[in-house]
């Protein structure tokens, strides 16, 4: 990456490359998941494919400079296919001393390093436990870095809009947007025109921003850039012909469960308590009104499930939406809905746990509380959503089997999946099967336990319809009459007849397919939830390297797909990576009897591509293959 | 097409299921429940639009005996599905059954909120002052003092007043009214003429665990002497024959019980009931001497359930047909040729 005196006075030419992970990283006041999205945006539409993975911290504003204020915005883009928002950055971006030492680590060898010199103050330095200057001392020799004063050009770009000062470093951010879109080749219309429209009501405010990146971008094309740096370009990527969007995962459950709603003819009701990282689908929900949903904000998490199943009692379809904690408050109310066999979604958009745990990080150890979490046998129905953009059609699957089959059904997302945000190719709504209810309305002979001779679902009476009134309750029902029973004999036949329900909504379903490679071989790995395009990236790279691994994605937790076990046991090993401690394994080995292995990590991250291919590779070796 | 069919006259048994009662013997709730399903027929309701909604505890039964809709709940939830009921069909008339311990200890929350937000439904506290179902313990109501099998040396709590609870959480209808009164129809008439969230406690006898707790007051023969009735724009008067009321202390500010004739006593200085006066509830709820019964309290205010709908039809009129073609195009797409 030569670059010429003679080059620089021409165009300097673009250095091609195949792909780039980059991560913004700064202040948690600093804007980084703005700059971050706003750079997704303009990526997509220079037509690359990407994955991002927003990084931030439980604190709304941390103390400034700190290491625990750091938030961070990580965007993998490339010419070819991308199904994760990568290991480790090519480039990063580090407004402040702090975001510098807790990516620092992160960053690949070589990699280049922009740092706003301007932050590297002494009292910064010194709270983010530096203690010497690392611009100063040898300790970013492995890294090509970009040492600019973001905050006095910033300053400079603003000073003729009048902004005060506090306003004025705000716009550092744009500042930096406006380099890295110079130095990635991308249009800037888009930000300008968003900026335009975000500040519209202090058109100064939006003046400042939009100068800042201006002057970002004209830095980068005058500087002269450090030996070893050069602008880039990274060739569109060829998706799939289409009408794309970016969506994040909370986008997408929102707006399946209205596509889910809509399908089957009902009204929605979602309740919910705010709760990180499930807040956002309250909000989204809030502004489809018009949509026949009805929000309601309830006093705690299980008012919002109580209000939800009250909701499908009246013939709605009733949804909550929530994070682990919330699940265990709701356990009650979701027994409620499997005793009185109503339907319900419940969402649990997955975090770091036990307890409070780590709120805005990522986790998939909700799995035995989905499936197990509730007094006495009460089995309901578990779905696990892949990616951002699956979110929208496990959402619409998550409604049918609740209304199908009458029963509660959980949503399973996270952390991850819920902010992150993906191209995602708009679905043509009319190839999205309708599965319309028609609430019961015959008297004759009626009582509320009448059954679909198919899907063994009760009845859906509701209040309001003449000649049904019943009642319905917790208390254990006769399975003929739904009058309350103690009989042992009833109660033992109606616990059989709920687990067995529940296990048929597998014949409805299709059968397990292994997502990549063969039906056998030395290795099947076994994912569900949010680590599909981890494992998937793996698993092409190993079966590039020659290996015979295939990958098998469950989306259906419970009931599991016909002929899971089948399919486990055509291969020699099964490794079963998760972000816990080991629950789907264990699953899987109860329900199958197949030696399956765990492999976890519960750092609050997704997986690292490389992390799984070396795994998978050891346990290859170790196996003789 | 034939006129429509004459509207139906329903009586007391057409709101009565098929379901053996399963109340102890003496137990207050059967007057309670024969007190409901004489009073709804005469309030025009109907059946198939009724719905009762209850939580845990020997009141929460309540659903099973009602020839209505039902849904006997868990332990002191009602209040939160009851909303989600009326939101999905605020056409419903909706009723809560609770007790002290479902409504004021495990629901505690939850009551406060429906009451605060005033959904549009009858919320009926049975009040006895003890944890029947459980066998016995005190619950948040119980009197200090009372020696149960979890207080073997008497209760240490203090009591909560149901109506005072009510009032601290903005309910716009608070009544009291016991088990066995002739009166309780007219209070539960009255819950239901109100719009949102009506709160009636009815002081029950639990003949098993603390029986005889509220004999003071309810006692055909010494009982009127410390039932107060209220009635709106009429002075605050009770005892057998009348002969004593409640005068404003401006002092302390409290009323009290004073007796017309004596001293200079006079009918002018009797307090007239204001249902509207929030003031007078509060010192209402908790008065020395006597029980006021009746309607305490009555405000109208906006009503949750039908906010919630206009906001929905507001939503509607500004966004027009929903478009979920149109939704998902929101923001900004790009078309990959």
């Amino acid at each position: 990456m030569e670059t010429s005196a003679a080059a620089r006075v021409q165009p300097s030419p673009r250095e091609t490359l195949d792909s780039v992970v980059l991560r913004f990283a700064g202040d948690s006041g600093d804007g980084m998941q703005l700059t971050g999205s706003q750079f997704t945006t303009a990526t997509a539409d220079a037509g690359n494919d990407l994955a991002t993975f927003p990084d931030f911290p439980a604190e709304i504003r941390a103390p400034a400079g700190t290491t625990y204020g750091v938030s961070g915005y990580q965007i993998h883009f490339a010419a070819h296919d991308v199904k994760t928002p990568g290991d480790a950055p090519d480039v990063l971006v580090a407004m402040n001393p702090a975001a510098l030492k807790v990516n620092r680590e992160a960053l690949k060898p070589g990699g280049l390093l922009v740092v706003n010199t301007g932050a590297f103050t002494p009292s910064n330095l010194k709270k983010a436990g530096y203690e010497t200057n690392p611009l100063e001392d040898d300790s970013l020799d492995p890294f090509r870095v970009l040492a600019v004063d973001v905050t006095k050009m910033t300053l400079e770009a603003v000073k003729g809009v009048g902004l005060g000062s506090k306003d004025a470093h705000r716009c550092k951010n744009m500042w930096t947007l406006g380099l890295m879109y110079w130095l990635f080749g991308r249009e800037r219309d888009q930000t300008v025109a968003w900026l335009g429209n975000k500040f519209a009501k202090s058109p100064k405010v939006a003046e400042a921003n939009i100068a800042a990146l201006n002057a970002g971008h004209i830095y980068g094309e005058n500087a002269e850039l450090p030996h070893g740096i050069n602008a880039y370009q990274v060739p569109s990527a060829s998706l799939p012909p289409g009408e794309y969007r970016n969506i994040s995962g909370n986008e997408a459950t929102a707006w399946g469960l209205v596509a889910g709603a809509r399908l089957a003819g009902l009204n929605m009701m979602y309740g919910s308590y705010p709760i990180t990282p499930a807040s956002n689908l309250l909000h989204h929900l809030s502004r489809l009104k018009h949509f026949g949903v009805t929000t309601f904000q309830a006093e705690d998490e299980i008012a919002a499930v109580a209000a939800a199943v009250g909701a499908s009692f009246g013939g709605s379809i009733g949804v909550t939406g929530t994070s682990g904690p919330g699940v265990a408050l709701k356990s009650e109310a979701i027994g409620l809905a499997i005793a009185a066999e109503l339907p319900l979604v419940v969402v649990d958009v997955q975090r770091g746990g036990p307890s409070t745990g780590l709120p805005t990080k990522t986790e998939q150890s909700d799995l035995f509380q989905a499936v197990w979490g509730r007094n006495g046998d009460a089995p309901l129905a578990v779905l696990a959503a892949a990616t951002p953009g699956d979110c929208f059609y496990m959402a619409i699957e998550a409604v049918r089997i609740a209304v199908q089959y009458m029963t509660p059904v959980m949503l399973l997302t996270d952390g991850y999946i819920a902010n992150s945000a993906e191209p995602w190719p708009l679905p043509d709504l009319d190839s999205l099967q309708p599965f319309p209810v028609k609430h019961y309305d015959d008297p004759e002979d009626f009582h509320p336990f009448l059954r679909n001779e198919h899907t063994r679902a009760r009845v859906w009476a509701i209040p309001g319809t003449p000649g049904l009134e019943h009642r319905i309750g917790g208390l254990e029902k006769d399975r003929k009459t739904g009058h309350i029973s103690y009989d042992p004999t009833n109660h033992h036949r109606m616990t059989q007849f709920r687990e067995e329900k529940i296990a048929g909504i597998a014949r409805g379903l299709e059968s397990a397919k292994v997502d990549q490679g063969e039906d056998q071989g030395d290795m099947l790995v076994v994912g569900w939830g949010s680590t599909y395009g981890s494992i998937s990236q793996a698993v092409r790279e190993l079966r590039e390297g020659g290996h015979q691994v295939s990958h098998l994605h469950l989306r259906n937790i419970w009931p599991l797909p016909r002929g899971t076990g089948e399919l486990l046991r055509s291969f020699n090993s099964v490794l079963v990576p998760e972000l816990n401690n080991g629950q789907l394994v264990k699953l899987l080995r109860a329900e199958y009897l197949v030696d399956a292995e765990s492999l976890t990590r519960v750092t609050g991250k997704p997986f690292q591509i490389q992390a799984l291919v070396r795994a998978v590779e050891e346990r290859l070796q170790r196996n003789g293959k | 097409m034939s006129a429509n069919p004459p509207k139906k006259e329903y009586t007391r048994k057409d709101f009565a299921s098929d379901q053996e009662v399963r109340w102890c013997p003496g137990c207050g709730d059967y007057a309670i429940l024969a007190a409901v399903q004489r009073t709804l027929p005469s309030l025009g309701s109907t059946p198939e639009n009724t719905v009762f909604i209850s939580g845990i505890g020997c009141s929460s039964r309540f659903p099973y005996y009602m020839n209505t809709y039902g849904f006997h709940t868990i332990h002191g939830r009602a209040p939160a599905i009851a909303s989600g009921l009326k939101l999905a069909n605020p056409d419903l008339d909706v009723w809560v059954i609770t007790g002290d311990g479902d409504g004021l200890s495990i629901g505690g929350n939850h009551l406060l909120h429906v009451l605060r937000r005033n959904v549009d439904l009858q919320i009926m506290l049975f009040n006895n002052q003890i944890y029947g179902l459980t066998k016995g313990q005190y619950s948040p109501t119980s009197q200090v003092g009372k020696v149960t099998p979890s207080s073997p040396l008497g209760s240490i709590d203090q009591p909560i007043v149901p109506a005072r609870f009510a009032l601290g959480a903005r309910a716009t209808f608070v009544a009291r009214a016991f088990d066995t009164s002739k009166k309780l129809p007219a209070a539960l008439s009255a819950a239901r003429e109100h719009k949102g969230a009506a709160f009636i406690e009815i002081l029950q006898n639990c003949p098993v665990f603390n029986d005889g707790v509220f004999d003071r007051i309810t006692d055909r023969k010494t009982g009127p002497a410390y039932q107060l009735w209220l009635e709106h724009g009429k002075p605050m008067k009770f005892g057998a024959n009348g002969e004593k009321g409640l005068r404003l202390n401006p002092e302390t500010l409290s009323l009290e019980v004073v007796t017309i004739g004596e001293g200079d006593v006079t009918e002018q200085d009797i307090v007239v009931h204001d249902e509207a006066n929030l003031s007078l509830a509060w010192m209402l709820t908790d008065l020395p001497e006597v029980v006021a019964l009746g309607v305490l309290y009555r405000q109208p205010g906006p009503v949750y359930d039908e906010s919630v709908k206009r906001q929905r039809e507001l939503a509607e009129e500004r966004f027009g047909e929903p478009d979920l073609h149109a939704l998902l195009r929101q923001g900004h797409t790009w078309t990959v040729s």
